[in-house]
């Protein structure tokens, strides 16, 4: 076949997943408007997704903070700029590593979690069963997701924020020789309500584009245990790509005022 | 046209599945009570059926009248409505493996219509009774039970919000012949008992005779017999022929792929 039709192909096939993809994710994110409103199973995805992902959002960010304070100390060493690694650490935790991080393990978690479950109901039937029973599925099984990833999200990020900054703050005072109070009010002064707030807003899309990934490959999958394993490796791999790529998109709306 | 409207009418269905025709015009209709069986082969398109009836799959041409109303020309919305009558077993029981037994049987009651768990838990109870379960099943959940429990669950749940019509699929394949006599009991009894109108599909010849009035044998995507249960042996039908005695041999050549 022609080369330039294959290409074509390709193209058309990639926009046409998209828009299935902005659909899915509009019908999911609105499904709950007319009601019912599932409040258990929200409650239940928030737990799984927001509760249950701390330890290990914990641990990826105090090993980031640490990490990340020899780093600065190590760099800014060079000009002499040393006494600055407080608030190059925290502006750096909040505004970019804390969400970031976070939403990368959160997408490794429950983005792979969701798609695996819902991909389960899907070839077991389970799906088309809840449509029989006069339930809508993105009402029960949608909607409750994405809301409870989205709303989870910046609180998960707010957490991931303050453990990244202890991590730092421990490795400057205990390695380093910071003074431990000087160090807590370096950052005070000099960390600005924006700097926190824009991680959380980045925290609310990434939590949006993890459970609408997930949902989706896991609510579209087909053919058996392998139709679902392929379904869990899409959902991971598409919301890494959609949350690096919506970082920085939001990073330079951000910044660029 | 015949003066009285029927529960159900197909007329024309059609859908394919990229080159692969899986329905290629199927037409009957169905009165209200009356139980069909449609059998045929693997893969000649009977589960497509159910599901285009029930608004799952949206097929390419045709009609499908409930109640005579063209359910394909209404709004999503005044679909669903109309399809809310039917309930399904599906192939294979399809439990919602993360609610209990009675959660799954009332599933619809508490999501669908909004009800109390309290009383809906008691409906529960009772529609286990009416399918032979004891009511400590009721708090188990749907992995801890057999293949043929978890078949008589999946039963217990169609039936919960007396549907007017109920769809079977393959509702005995995978069941021993024992609690498949059971399971063909319980729908007899069940659809007689709400006076549903009810379709099943089947490759199992012993189920489809004690479940149907009428038979209906569905090939290459069309009907291409139809007739009283009784009369299945004695068809005069190549197709039935070769499917009721289940000869490798005969004018039906087997689908290699699935639908």
């Amino acid at each position: 076949m022609n080369p330039a039709a294959h290409i074509g192909r390709a193209a058309i096939a990639i926009f046409a997943e998209i828009g299935a993809m902005s659909i899915f994710a509009l019908k999911g994110a609105f499904a709950w408007v007319s009601g019912p409103f599932y409040t258990r199973e929200f409650l239940s995805a928030a737990i799984r997704v927001g509760f249950n992902s701390l330890p290990v959002v914990g641990l990826t960010a105090i090993f980031t903070g640490a990490a990340l304070a020899l780093n600065i100390y190590d760099g800014s060493a060079r000009f002499n700029a040393e006494t600055f690694l407080p608030q190059i650490l925290a502006v750096s935790i909040v505004r970019e590593l804390g969400p970031g991080f976070a939403a990368l393990m959160v997408a490794g978690r429950s983005s792979s979690g969701m798609a695996a479950e819902l991909g389960a109901m899907r070839v077991s039937d389970q799906i088309d069963a809840i449509s029989t029973l006069a339930v809508d599925p993105f009402k029960y099984l949608i909607s409750p997701r994405i809301l409870a990833t989205t709303i989870m999200m910046p609180f998960i990020v707010l957490v991931a924020d303050l453990i990244g900054i202890l991590g730092g703050w421990s490795v400057a005072v205990y390695a380093l020789d910071f003074e431990g109070a000087t160090y807590i009010r370096n950052i005070d002064s000099f960390l600005t309500a924006e700097d926190v707030t824009s991680g959380l807003v980045k925290a609310g899309v990434f939590g949006f584009l993890i459970s609408v990934m997930g949902c989706y490959y896991g609510y579209k999958s087909r053919g058996g245990a392998q139709g679902v394993g392929g379904a869990t490796r899409s959902a991971v791999v598409a919301s890494a790509v959609a949350i690096l790529a919506s970082n920085y998109i939001m990073t330079s709306l951000f910044v660029d005022f | 046209m015949s003066e009285t409207t029927s529960k159900i009418s197909v007329r024309g269905l059609r859908k394919s599945f990229g080159s692969k025709n899986v329905l290629s015009g199927v037409d009957f209709d169905i009165e209200e009570g009356e139980s069909l069986v449609v059998i045929g082969g693997s893969g000649t398109g009977k589960s497509v059926l159910l599901k285009c009836i029930l608004g799952l799959i949206t097929p390419d041409a045709g009609e499908i009248l409930i109640d005579g109303v063209d359910i394909l020309k209404l709004s999503p919305f005044e679909r669903s409505r109309k399809t809310r009558q039917i309930g399904m077993l599906f192939q294979g029981a399809a439990l919602f493996d993360s609610l209990k037994v009675w959660e799954n049987i009332a599933f619809r009651l508490i999501y669908g219509e909004g009800k109390a768990s309290g009383p809906s838990r008691a409906i529960a109870v009772d529609r286990l009774a009416q399918v032979g379960l004891p009511a400590e099943v009721a708090n188990l959940s749907p992995a801890e039970l057999s293949g043929g429990m978890q078949k008589r669950v999946a039963l217990a749940r169609a039936i919960a919000a007396d549907p007017k019509i109920l769809f079977f699929d393959e509702p005995t394949t995978g069941l021993d012949p024992i609690t498949a006599d059971v399971i063909n009991r319980l729908i007899v009894d069940r659809v007689k008992a709400v006076g549903a109108t009810a379709i099943s599909i089947t490759h199992d010849m012993v189920s489809a005779r004690k479940i149907a009035d009428e038979i209906a044998m569905l090939y290459q995507g069309r009907i291409v017999w139809r007739g009283p249960a009784s009369d299945i042996l004695s068809s005069g039908n190549p197709y039935v022929d070769q499917f009721v005695n289940g000869r490798a041999e005969g004018p039906i050549k087997m689908a290699l792929k699935s639908a």
